[in-house]
């Protein structure tokens, strides 16, 4: 993108008349993209019954998993941030033998389809699972609970923060944290007073990425938190259910869902933006 | 839907073609599209073996979901010659979108058995033992057809559940149940045979007075009317109800 901005615009206007230096012929594909994903959320649009969306988004219990989804998508990202910042430091600064392949399976939840992400998820923190049993130990049941939801939304959520703060990291460079380091800074002031400020856009924005990728959660959560009003059945979830006898309340409430990611997206856009100025 | 038709249009010419097929091919002979709740697809599956060997040349494909997502893909236009739902409820959705032609036929009903993890480590006996606080039980949304006849079976008996969770088809219920999350379930009675001893099933009297009616019918939308009459003849017929019984169907009333 910078290469294509340093090439004076003048030179380039005639091959689009927009200044973008691109042939014009790339606008027809990007534009059919465009529209292939807004035109769904159009067609939602013209779906919502308008005269009765603010009763169908009050309902006790419409309100109940928009309030559980705020909270679970909160605590999930608490979690992301404070695991998975060590971890793209982890890959992006450190060298150690197998480092391809811890990059690799720390990304697994982005190729692996959200149902078997639950499945494993009961193996591992279920009843009967590997860890089940020490857990119930310990009093800690998490088959159905909010934590097993938040652990759901955690673990798919967790490499969008990683990938995204890692690439910041490896943009950033090492150039000012050798720099420090020469003046004898310890390594935790170079991470707290230098990288960690140098990267926070890429931070912030891989915290809106895992927060809005932990709002849309579904299948892990359906398959190893269950769904119950209050506790386990997230806005999705809750979507899903009502679909079952009410469309309109779930087009209403899918309504809702997307201007939340929308305003989180944009609000954090307009920091992240910023920060990189 | 012009714009995406560019970039799938194998998808719309794949789809083209195999009407014109039908509409051309002769009655005995074709394929019969059958969209058919969830808890069918054993017996339904068997059934349409059966029609393929009594009908040479005719080939039955199957679409088994929930029956809510069913009636919501044929009132959007998915092309089906016969409906089978697993409650009144989802066939009179579909009459009302004048999707059926007739009036549908029941063909079946269903009741509800307590599943548990096998040899039943709870050690339920009945229904009231759902409601012992210690003991998590999972059942059915009352949105869905299951969940709505959890509710009736509750305020017939007074007994209330605090079930940990509210799942959306009985396939999840049984999961729960089967990898052993929960202590006990409650499911339909042909989910628990078909399950085998992946669960245990602790039967109940008080399942009897809810039953569930499986309606049957052609659609207005059919390729093939003649052979969608004619798979209706045959699960409401005599070798189809055989098979019906044997998954644990009880017969329509």
């Amino acid at each position: 993108m910078t290469t294509a901005k340093a090439v004076p615009a003048r030179v380039k206007r005639g091959w689009a008349g927009t200044g973008s230096g691109l042939p014009g012929w790339v606008f027809a594909p990007a534009v059919v993209g465009g529209v292939f994903i807004v035109l769904p959320l159009v067609a939602m649009l013209v779906r919502v019954q308008w005269s009765s969306f603010f009763e169908l988004i009050t309902s006790e219990s419409s309100v109940a998993a928009l309030w559980l989804s705020l909270k679970t998508s909160t605590a999930s990202t608490v979690l992301c941030v404070l695991l998975g910042t060590p971890m793209a430091l982890v890959l992006a600064r450190a060298r150690f033998p197998g480092l391809r392949l811890a990059r690799s399976l720390v990304l697994l939840p982005l190729v692996l389809p959200p149902v078997v992400g639950g499945i494993a998820l009961i193996y591992t923190y279920g009843r009967q699972g590997l860890l089940g049993g020490s857990l119930e130990f310990l009093g800690l049941r998490i088959a159905f609970s909010t934590t097993a939801v938040v652990i759901a939304q955690t673990f798919v959520a967790l490499p969008f923060l990683v990938l995204s703060l890692e690439g910041s990291l490896r943009t950033a460079g090492r150039r000012y944290e050798a720099v420090a380091a020469t003046l004898g800074a310890n390594p935790t002031t170079v991470l707290r007073r230098v990288t960690i400020p140098l990267v926070l856009p890429g931070l912030i924005s891989g915290a809106v990425l895992a927060f809005a990728r932990a709002l849309g959660e579904f299948g892990a959560t359906l398959t190893f938190a269950g769904s119950l009003q209050g506790t386990t059945r997230t806005l999705p979830l809750e979507i899903y259910l009502q679909r079952e006898t009410d469309p309109d309340a779930a087009v209403a409430l899918s309504l809702v869902l997307v201007v939340v990611a929308v305003l989180i997206v944009l609000a954090s856009r307009g920091k992240a933006s910023r920060g990189l100025l | 839907m012009a714009i995406l038709g560019v970039g799938c249009s194998s998808g719309g010419s794949t789809a083209a073609l195999s009407t014109s097929a039908g509409s051309a091919a002769p009655a005995a002979a074709g394929i019969l599209t059958v969209y058919a709740a969830a808890s069918l697809k054993a017996s339904f599956t068997e059934i349409g073996t059966i029609f393929q060997a009594e009908n040479p040349g005719s080939t039955v494909t199957f679409n088994f979901a929930g029956s809510s997502d069913l009636v919501t893909q044929l009132t959007a236009g998915a092309p089906a010659d016969v409906f089978a739902s697993a409650d009144a409820n989802n066939m009179t959705k579909a009459a009302t979108a004048n999707l059926v032609t007739g009036p549908p036929v029941n063909f079946a009903t269903n009741i509800l058995t307590i599943v548990t993890p096998p040899g039943n480590p709870s050690g339920i006996t009945g229904f009231a033992d759902l409601a012992t606080p210690d003991v998590s039980v999972v059942v059915c949304a009352p949105q869905v057809p299951c969940g709505a006849a959890v509710a009736s079976i509750e305020s017939n008996t007074g007994v209330s559940l605090t079930p940990v969770s509210e799942e959306n088809s009985v396939t999840d219920v049984l999961g729960k149940v089967s990898n052993g999350q929960a202590d006990a379930g409650l499911v339909y009675v042909t989910d628990a045979k078909n399950a085998g001893d992946k669960v245990t099933e602790v039967d109940f009297p008080e399942a009897a007075a809810v039953v569930n009616t499986y309606p049957i019918a052609t659609l207005t939308t059919a390729i093939q009317p003649a052979l969608a009459t004619k798979f209706v003849d045959l699960v409401t017929g005599q070798e189809g109800q055989q098979v019906l019984a044997a998954a644990g169907f009880k017969p329509a009333p």
